[in-house]
């Protein structure tokens, strides 16, 4: 059976803004991807757990607080701790060039700014679940 | 150390690994799932079933944190649907079970119906089993929200509740085969709303008039408020209580038979199916067959018949 990409998708913080992530929700969905959405008011400690039960490929988040330099980090910083590192996050909002540029320095794959077509971020996932996947001995 | 090495100590990233193995029926997942069965038979298997936004999920929720508090651990698994025409599903069960302990003792995870349509997916059995061999006590199943026929749930689950809502209907869908036919407890979720008292009636006259086999178990009916908490705890009570009839009457263990029986004959299904399209040279073999059908030569039962015997051959 071809191996599906899983996605988790979740709003960090207590920006309520939701309806971007439900169009990336929905993007994915219908590009035969298996989205789990885990919706508003995330903790660091909630998502990283979650992607840890669901087996994902990629995190995804939505900020469109301005929190994102403080989000962003403290996410990557429990995906270091919980050691799940052939995860990757990515991420969207409303998110300044400088920003953006320093984020994905410190280790976030992507990030989405407003105008960002879906099939580019469709096209992104596809690319970078395939260089990331390798095959572990299971037994 | 292998990923099965890391499962058995414990680890919960081995197990989710092994649960997407299974679910992917990666090369070798039924040697892994034999070895796991070493491990497993433990587990009580509770399963939840009804339309789509009666309340399940919230019903796990609740029906957790009541396991966790006799200090169980808890495993849920939670079937949404794979779209048939993209292959992608959006999985949304997870937002009404949050907050629950992030220490071990409960795992959530979501599962797409990946093709079918009995209202689990086709691997939901199996990963029951990863979740029993992990050590589990509880393994709470949601079905994905049905209609009158999926009614896989009954071959995966110990005790099947079955939720609906006041406005599942009046007194002649009670009556009906299917979803009614399989509660070993009913649930009237959303019990605030206009309409909760007459289902409950509804339902209890329509337990009345079936048949009763004695010493069968007295389906209980139950009004409760998912969102907050309200009859949560009678549920569990019930849920409690059907187990222990189940164990004492030794219902418990027949239906435990039956479901292997069932599995083994799944097995063979699925590898005679398999061997069968195999043993096609190719797919335009078929193509051929139809085509004299097209032609008024032949027709399917005939093509069947020719294609099986040089089979079995």
């Amino acid at each position: 059976m071809e191996k599906k990409i899983r996605v988790l998708l979740a709003k960090p913080g207590l920006d309520g803004h939701d309806r971007g992530i439900k169009v990336i929700a929905a993007a994915l969905r219908d590009a035969g991807m298996e989205v789990i959405y885990t919706g508003l008011r995330q903790t660091p400690p909630m998502i990283v757990d979650a992607a840890m039960q669901e087996d994902v490929d990629a995190i995804g988040v939505s900020i469109l607080s301005g929190a994102h330099m403080t989000l962003f980090p403290a996410i990557l910083d429990e995906m270091k701790s919980k050691g799940v590192a052939d995860m990757f996050l990515f991420g969207g909002g409303i998110i300044p060039d400088d920003d953006k540029e320093e984020l994905e320095q410190l280790g976030v794959a992507k990030v989405f700014t407003p105008g960002a077509p879906t099939e580019e971020v469709i096209q992104f996932l596809r690319r970078a679940v395939a260089e990331r996947r390798r095959d572990e001995q299971i037994m | 150390m292998t990923v099965l090495e890391r499962f058995l100590k414990g680890d919960v990233r081995a197990l989710s690994r092994i649960v997407s193995y299974v679910e992917n029926r990666e090369n070798g997942y039924q040697d892994l799932l034999g070895r796991l069965y070493e491990y497993a038979g433990h587990s009580l298997r509770i399963g939840l079933t009804g339309p789509p936004g009666a309340g399940k999920s919230t019903l796990v929720n609740g029906l957790t944190r009541m396991f966790l508090a006799d200090g169980k651990k808890v495993g849920m698994i939670a079937v949404d649907p794979t779209s048939p025409f993209t292959g992608g599903a959006l999985l949304g069960d997870r937002v009404r079970v949050q907050d629950l302990p992030m220490d071990g003792s409960a795992y959530f995870r979501s599962m797409a119906t990946r093709g079918a349509s009995g209202g689990l997916a086709s691997a939901t059995n199996n990963v029951a089993v990863v979740y029993d061999a992990f050590g589990f006590d509880v393994t709470l199943i949601e079905t994905v929200g049905v209609g009158q026929v999926e009614l896989d749930v009954i071959d995966s689950c110990d005790t099947v509740v079955v939720v609906i809502v006041p406005e599942s209907g009046d007194a002649v869908q009670t009556f009906k085969a299917g979803l009614m036919e399989i509660a070993d407890i009913f649930c009237i979720n959303k019990a605030d709303r206009p309409g909760a008292d007459r289902l409950a009636a509804d339902l209890k006259q329509m337990l009345d008039t079936r048949r009763t086999i004695e010493g069968a178990w007295p389906i209980p009916i139950l009004s409760t408020q998912a969102t907050n908490r309200g009859n949560i705890d009678k549920l569990y009570q019930q849920v409690a209580e059907h187990v222990a009839f189940c164990r004492k009457s030794g219902r418990f263990e027949k239906h435990r038979h039956t479901q292997l029986r069932k599995k083994i004959l799944a097995i063979l299904k699925n590898r005679f199916q398999q061997e069968f399209i195999d043993s096609l040279a190719d797919e335009s073999e078929l193509d051929a067959a139809v085509q004299t059908i097209v032609d008024g030569e032949s027709n399917p039962y005939a093509v069947g018949d020719l294609l099986y015997r040089r089979f079995s051959r």
